[in-house]
């Protein structure tokens, strides 16, 4: 269930990208000055950053985990 | 003269970081390569941020803004903050954990251990190798112009500092830094680079705020109530099929060698979690104040000859001359900082799969494999110097070549995932892959360098009305850019009017209304697919069909393999 919400949201923002419904409107002025379709894309970047703040927090690999305690010592020798 | 000093200050700083980084180096390849995986979490996301941000990201996507409007911005900037972290969170911390497990420090070391494969590796090493060639190179001649331009008087427009001097000063600070430093010195000036040009935006647009005779909200309100310039502010030209491929064109950043090679230099993988947030944040702060000031400069300054110089006139004419050369110095940062990587990528793929792999590391040890690689650095420079020099005038096709190459190495990352998470992937799947996106690449250069189709006769004399094609001759076009569907420049308003020129169809099912447009070329020679959609959309699908195709129509890997890089 959470790997299904987890990518539902991913699928959101990806969906959330393409917003046809700014396209040919230049307003209105976010902060008096910002054309919406721009203060938009200001927001979606933020938005992308919370997603990933979301996946860190619920989707980090549990063997990248036991890698980090491990990494501490020395890697063998090349292959 | 100011910003020239500025400049000069921050240019011997990098070198003396080089020196300083030296001294604490030892003498093995993966300290050099690696810095010995001991990069923490603030210098990683700010090295890893520097390595992918060039001088695009400050003076093409103000230049881009002035020509084509804020859509920029969703473009290329929203895009990239969805996307990279992305694939840094999915790709880059598998990538650091099979580096720390197997030692591996390239991709191609990665995919020959991986799919039991050795020439096929070399194959994939190739490919990589010459799509990254022409963006060092042309990093060089972007640091020699923006060189030039910046010193340039403002009454004799003559350079202090001539483009061969600009190349040159730039090439010999890459080399000392990195040469010297390998990189733990590319990753040190990288804090010094990722602040300044993070700084700078913010900085610009409060400086610049106050010194406009009108409000921001003024010039915005006057763009979008004239017909003639209402397009800067909305995505009125700007196709939705080029907007939907763009996304697709982030992908080629974990596939760039410098990008991978930095991924995995960090001490722990936790080094990815702050910066997979931080990530979108810090393009947002370089890119935002950038496409705003492009769009603004439009507006505050009318035609110029030069969009993609439109920054530095904003700053020339509203902002103290010290900002002039902070701007210097953050694109010098830009150009210099994945510059070092490139240069430091290049030399690490040409030791450890071609060196080391044939034989040199054992033959002449770790100590004499570093020597290696540090005359690899000062010869592969000295050649893109020269080759910066000889072909400047050729600018273009190195340009064409950074845009196909963002395409390859995006069509390359089917090839990546399936390594990753993939077990009955093999090596077959990544050699048809491989040869697929070479043969695309070659065909749509093919295709581009075709002569274009003679014009429609001219219609009648008619000034023209593009006020934005009429501003703008590209002359310095950075990675990324054309990439879109930008109206052609025309000399400005020429009566009668040129013809418009039209797109070249290729290859069409259909006829009327209905037809399917399924190859066709741009009016700025851009191959299209599919009605519109960029190259880079069949060329993504394509690889992946390689990959699955001839991977399930040939044997797996051996168990030892596959139990080696997955759990049970």
């Amino acid at each position: 269930m959470k790997k299904l919400l987890l990518f539902l949201l991913v699928a959101l923002v990806y969906a959330a990208h393409q917003d046809v419904w700014n396209w040919r409107r230049p307003g209105p002025m976010v902060f008096g000055f910002l054309p919406i379709g721009l203060a938009y894309h200001a927001a979606y970047s933020i938005a992308a950053a919370v997603m990933m703040a979301i996946l860190v927090r619920f989707a980090w690999p549990k063997g990248l985990a036991e890698r980090e305690a491990s990494s501490s010592q020395p890697p063998p020798p090349h292959s | 003269m100011i910003p020239v000093v500025v400049i000069l200050v921050y240019l011997a700083v990098i070198a003396v970081v080089g020196g300083v980084a030296w001294r604490r180096g030892r003498e093995n390849t993966e300290d050099f390569f690696l810095a010995s995986r001991s990069v923490g979490p603030i210098f990683f996301f700010l090295s890893i941020f520097a390595t992918n941000m060039t001088a695009f990201a400050i003076l093409g996507s103000s230049g881009q803004a002035y020509r084509q409007g804020i859509g920029i911005y969703g473009l290329m900037a929203s895009s990239s903050c969805f996307v990279i972290p992305l694939t840094l969170f999915f790709i880059g911390t598998r990538l650091w954990a099979i580096g720390k497990k197997f030692g591996h420090q390239t991709q191609v070391a990665f995919f020959r251990d991986r799919w039991e494969c050795n020439h096929i590796g070399t194959v994939i090493f190739a490919l990589s190798a010459a799509m990254l060639v022409p963006y060092m190179i042309i990093s060089i001649m972007g640091g020699g112009t923006v060189l030039a331009d910046i010193s340039a008087s403002p009454e004799t427009h003559q350079p202090i500092i001539p483009y061969a001097w600009g190349c040159a000063i730039v090439a010999v600070v890459v080399t000392l830094n990195v040469f010297l430093g390998g990189m733990r010195g590319t990753v040190w000036v990288n804090i010094l680079q990722t602040t300044l040009f993070l700084c700078f935006g913010a900085v610009a647009v409060a400086v610049i705020s106050h010194a406009l005779p009108l409000g921001f909200g003024d010039y915005m309100q006057k763009l979008a109530a004239d017909p003639k310039t209402r397009f800067l502010v909305t995505r009125d030209r700007m196709p939705p099929q080029t907007f939907w491929s763009y996304t697709l064109i982030p992908l080629s950043s974990i596939m760039f060698p410098h990008m991978a090679i930095m991924c995995f230099s960090a001490r722990r993988v936790s080094a990815f979690k702050q910066t997979v947030v931080a990530y979108p944040i810090a393009i947002m702060a370089i890119w935002l104040p950038c496409v705003f000031l492009g769009v603004l400069g439009f507006a505050a300054l009318g035609k110029i000859p030069d969009p993609d110089g439109v920054l530095l006139r904003m700053l020339q004419s509203y902002a103290p001359v010290w900002l002039a050369g902070l701007l210097g110095a953050g694109i010098i940062s830009a150009v210099m900082g994945s510059d070092a990587h490139q240069v430091l990528a290049l030399s690490t793929m040409f030791t450890r799969d071609v060196f080391a792999h044939y034989g040199g590391h054992e033959k002449f040890g770790e100590r004499r494999s570093v020597h290696f690689a540090r005359g690899f650095i000062v010869v592969v420079t000295i050649i893109a110097y020269l080759v910066a020099l000889a072909l400047k005038e050729k600018q273009g096709i190195f340009e064409i070549a950074i845009r196909y190459a963002f395409s390859g190495f995006a069509a390359m990352a089917p090839v990546m995932v399936a390594a990753l998470f993939w077990r009955r992937s093999t090596k077959w799947g990544a050699l048809a892959a491989t040869i697929f996106v070479a043969a695309s690449l070659i065909a749509t250069g093919f295709l581009q360098g075709k002569p274009a189709p003679a014009p429609a006769p001219p219609a009648a004399a008619k000034p023209s009305t593009n006020t934005l094609a009429t501003a703008a001759v590209p002359t310095n076009n950075p990675p990324y850019l054309a990439a879109t569907n930008a109206p052609p420049s025309k000399p400005a308003s020429a009566a009668p009017a040129a013809a418009k020129p039209k797109e070249d169809i290729i290859w069409q099912i259909g006829h009327g209304a209905d037809a399917v447009r399924v190859l066709s070329r741009a009016p700025n020679g851009d191959v299209r697919f599919l009605n519109g959609y960029m190259t880079v959309f069949p060329m993504v699908l394509g690889s992946i069909f390689c990959v699955v195709l001839f991977s399930l129509a040939t044997p797996p890997p051996s168990r030892e393999t596959i139990a080696k890089y997955f759990d049970s």
